[in-house]
């Protein structure tokens, strides 16, 4: 019997699933070694664009241990289609945007270095990889489109189709109020933003392993993938024609996703496709310099913002205008990134009351580009509190104090560009940041790191985002072709222990306990009692996957959707045995009561009772204990937080250095306060990773990418990030029933202007690109251009 | 070509007939089918594939089976003691050093190395002594944490 004060919502338990992780018995993709096992590499192109003339397989073929090439003709041949974007948005003018092939295999054209052009499958992967390097293939090299800011004016064309590179052209927001607000205004700040190209590296590699049944004709694919579900439906039905009773994905122990590993991609649409015409399982797991050059890539925007602002810095209006590489294909949720994810998050926590943006995005000759670790949000921040920053310095304004000036403070409020935020209290958390940043002591911690010949500067980012995505109605109206509800099943045994199955997905995020936490809370029963199941079509029922930190506010109100069918059950079988009326019936702290008496029956007796129902109402209620609900928010939730940022420079070396770093979020209630801070601190360190450190490069002419190995690539390691101070306030989210806002994804959304901000406030200039090398620091702190 | 290889792995003895390009990492992985240990990267950047020779942390992916040709090994597999968790693996545990778990095997080996070579390190050397392996999960904030109170204890 478990006593409400020891509820577990809401205690910092250890996580269940570290044992595993800890001894080594993790299980992810490439664990998984199936009987007959073959193995698949795939021959990649060395060129950025170029046309295919001619693929001789021969060689390879002949070559040891191999059992099959295949190349773009064979899935041609076999009416393999390409895959499919999971947005439409559409331009200015109305047209709907520019969605070219996304082939399986290369067809005719190789789009950017490591565009797969054929699959080697052989007995072993040394023979696989040594018989790629035989396969032929004769390329044409065309020009490439590389850089952002050019690509419509480059004069060559990723696809022949789209010869301005334009994939839309897309406005949101009210122009005219906009134009007529900045005619009006005492000061407009402008500022131009580079937001750099990142490259998600989960530090496990995308891997599959795809079988295929000879006895039914099925395929099971085994996946490093947040959403299994959402993968089985799009290459079933969208790609490879099959009806999804005939697909089982399994997405195991998944090495940390950070978007990268939300979309279908190429490889494992064409592992599932072989298998079945090799007639054994085929695995592939890629080498980091694949991940480098295939994972769908983040950010990349080219922008300008301007705001318009009264005499005393209330901001009258703001307008904005973005180029957005999305690389050479269309990834899956590629197009809603830097539009839908994005403008609508312009107006931060501020009462801005006219804004309007407009977002080009543009095919290149790169990898594609799609949603990472905030996916819009920390894009949309980062121009909002730069520019703010800006405005502050422009109107000789402390910038907290402009910030708290123009905070929202009456909700619900409805912003102009499309949100209706429900709850949230900014100024309590940018006061609580103050406080435990020590803002006060600022000026005497600078004055004593000049006299060490050090800068000292201190940066703010209050941001916002829209998580728990989505309202599916609205994701429809604007655009999406997915619903984006979640589902949960309960499954209660006999004996009163419960088996959870969530369509949510954990790969880091500890779902198997904090959904235990709440299933154990709802239901009174202990932790232990409960065990989570997710990551397998062959046994959740449905779902839509983890990404947009939507897993417990979306999918844990599942799950608690169904509990909530699974008490009003039990309360039904308990009237049965207590002799009382149903409307009678409480149920509390694990027991079902009759109100106002001490008679009570215990949870597990009444699950017994529905699976032995000798004593039971079979009239007129079916035995078993067994629920689903699917849930589908009414509203994005909206997380927000103040972040301050303390840097201190050597102007010798340019080194930069993160001394302290404050973060006061607001996620609503917190189920898990350690798993929270836990999410907390690896989204900062992405986040001060691509402020810092983190940048893709490709070769301007060649399309080469330059930072192609963790050689090139700066990860953020131990010794470049500092220990954090995070904390929280709450407004209970107000429309889920946990209060629930999501904390995945704010880490990384709000830190990026804070060390940007901090970095020129020490250095006492207006900008500064990310990311901010030391070398580009020493060369502003020296005014060496 | 290939060649035989004999080791002792986790106490126990084990050889194998292998193609002589076979790394380490393969070796403990496809060959024992000792997966926790990971591959991360290639190009000994990462660190998941950190295991223990002869008492030394080294990055399996960036030598040869045959290298480890006599030697004693240490996996990740081989560290409790039964049903009890080394101590790092438990201070890991306890202080939420871990989310996804993949760099988690390599992280602990280092973590034990680095303690073994400095019982008392400070915030600073910790974080150096972490240079060899990556993690993008956690901030290291966690990690760190881990580390000192196994320090501590010691």
């Amino acid at each position: 019997m478990t006593d409400m004060s020891s509820s577990p919502i809401g205690k910092s338990l250890l996580r269940r699933e570290d044992k595993r992780f800890l001894t080594g018995n993790g299980q992810y993709t490439d664990d998984v070694v199936m009987p007959g096992q073959t193995f698949g590499v795939f021959v990649r192109s060395p060129h950025a664009h170029a046309r295919i003339n001619a693929i001789d397989t021969s060689r390879a073929l002949a070559a040891p241990g191999v059992v099959a090439v295949f190349t773009g003709d064979d899935l041609a041949e076999a009416k393999v289609g390409g895959l499919p974007c999971g947005w439409l948005i559409h331009s200015k003018d109305g047209s709907p945007m520019k969605e070219p092939p996304h082939p399986v295999l290369a067809q005719g054209k190789a789009r950017h270095v490591g565009d797969q052009v054929a699959l080697v499958v052989a007995e072993s992967l040394l023979q696989a990889k040594d018989a790629a390097e035989m396969v032929d293939v004769d390329y044409e090299p065309l020009p490439a489109v590389v850089d952002t800011a050019t690509a419509d004016t480059a004069g060559a064309a990723v696809h022949d189709e789209v010869p301005d590179n334009v994939c839309y052209d897309w406005g949101h927001g009210d122009k005219a109020a906009v134009d007529a607000a900045f005619a009006r205004a005492a000061k407009v700040t402008r500022i131009d933003l580079v937001n750099n190209r990142l490259i998600p590296n989960a530090i496990e590699p995308r891997a599959a392993n795809a079988v295929h049944a000879r006895h039914d004709d099925s395929y099971t694919l085994y996946v490093a993938n947040q959403n299994p579900h959402v993968e089985r439906l799009l290459m079933s039905a969208f790609v490879l024609g099959l009806p999804e009773s005939k697909v089982r994905v399994i997405a195991p122990d998944v090495g940390g996703g950070f978007g990268s590993k939300i979309f279908l991609y190429p490889e494992e649409t064409a592992l599932v496709w072989a298998s079945k015409r090799v007639g054994r399982p085929i695995k592939w797991t890629a080498e980091r310099s694949e991940s480098f050059l295939t994972d769908a890539h983040g950010r990349d925007h080219v922008t300008t913002a301007e705001m318009a602002m009264d005499a005393d810095g209330g901001f009258l209006a703001m307008r904005v205008k973005t180029t957005a590489n999305v690389g050479a294909y269309l990834s899956t949720f590629a197009s809603s990134v830097p539009t839908i994810l994005y403008a609508t998050l312009l107006a931060g926590q501020y009462r801005t009351p006219a804004i309007y943006a407009e977002v080009k995005a543009v095919f290149t000759n790169t990898a594609p580009v799609d949603a990472y670790r905030g996916a819009g949000r920390p894009e949309a921040t980062y121009v909002v509190e730069r520019l703010v920053e800006q405005c502050a310095r422009d109107m000789k304004l402390d910038p907290a104090e402009i910030r708290r000036r123009n905070f929202i403070t009456d909700f619900p409020y409805a912003t102009p560009v499309g949100l209706t935020y429900d709850i949230g209290d900014y100024a309590a958390s940018l006061d609580k940041a103050q406080k435990l940043a020590d803002v006060a002591g600022f000026p005497a911690r600078k004055q004593e790191a000049a006299q060490r010949g050090k800068l000292r500067g201190l940066g703010y980012s209050c941001y916002i985002e829209a998580c728990g995505l989505a309202p599916s109605n609205i994701a429809g109206a604007l655009g999406a072709r997915a619903g984006l509800f979640e589902a949960g099943e309960v499954r209660v045994h006999p004996t009163g222990t419960v088996t959870v199955f969530t369509g949510s997905h954990s790969h880091g995020q500890g779902h198997e306990t904090t959904f235990a936490q709440v299933v154990a809370g709802k239901l009174g029963i202990p932790v232990e009692n409960v065990e989570i199941v997710h990551g397998d079509t062959g046994r959740v029922p449905f779902g839509m996957g983890t990404y947009g930190s939507r897993s417990l506010s979306v999918g844990g109100t599942a799950i608690v959707k169904a509990i909530d069918k699974v008490i009003a059950k039990g309360k039904k079988i308990a009237a049965h045995l207590l002799e009382a009326a149903d409307t009678d019936i409480e149920f509390d702290n694990g027991e079902f009561k009759v109100a106002g008496t001490d008679r009570k029956v215990p949870f597990a007796q009444i699950a017994l009772t529905a699976y032995v129902p000798h004593n039971y109402p079979l009239d007129k209620l079916e035995p078993g204990l067994n629920e689903n609900a699917f849930y589908d928010p009414t509203n994005f939730t909206y997380p927000a937080g103040a972040h301050i940022c303390e840097v201190e420079i050597d102007p010798d070396t340019g080194r930069s250095q993160v001394v302290q770093f404050v973060a006061v979020d607001d996620f609503g209630n917190v189920v898990n306060p350690m798993i929270v801070e836990g999410q907390v601190h690896g989204g900062l360190a992405q986040g001060l990773g691509q402020a810092m450190l983190e940048a893709c490069a490709y070769d301007a002419d060649s399309g080469q990418l330059l930072t192609g190995s963790y050689m090139d690539y700066t990860m953020p390691r131990a010794d470049d990030l500092p220990k954090f101070t995070v904390d929280t306030t709450v407004t209970p989210c107000t429309h889920n029933p946990l209060g629930v806002k999501g904390c995945g994804e704010a880490g990384a959304i709000g830190s990026p202007p804070a060390f940007i901000n901090a970095l020129t406030d020490a250095l006492g200039v207006d900008g500064i690109a990310m990311p901010a090398t030391p070398e580009r620091v020493w060369r502003v702190a020296n005014k060496f251009a | 070509m290939s060649q035989t290889v004999t080791m002792t792995v986790n106490g126990k003895q084990v050889s194998a007939s292998i193609d002589a390009r076979t790394l380490l990492v393969q070796f403990i992985r496809e060959h024992l089918q000792l997966t926790g240990t990971h591959v991360g990267c290639d190009t000994a950047q990462c660190g998941a594939c950190t295991v223990h020779m002869n008492g030394r942390a080294v990055k399996s992916c960036s030598m040869l089976a045959v290298q480890a040709e006599g030697a004693a090994i240490t996996t990740i597999e081989g560290l409790a003691e039964g049903d009890r968790l080394h101590p790092m693996q438990q201070a890991f545990h306890e202080c939420h050093a871990l989310q996804c778990g993949f760099c988690t095997p390599g992280m602990v080996m280092s973590a034990v190395q680095l303690l073994q070579d400095n019982p008392k390190p400070n915030e600073e050397e910790i974080r150096a002594g972490l240079e060899g392996n990556i993690c993008r999960c956690t901030g290291y904030h966690n990690i760190v944490r881990a580390i000192e109170q196994v320090a501590a204890q010691g």
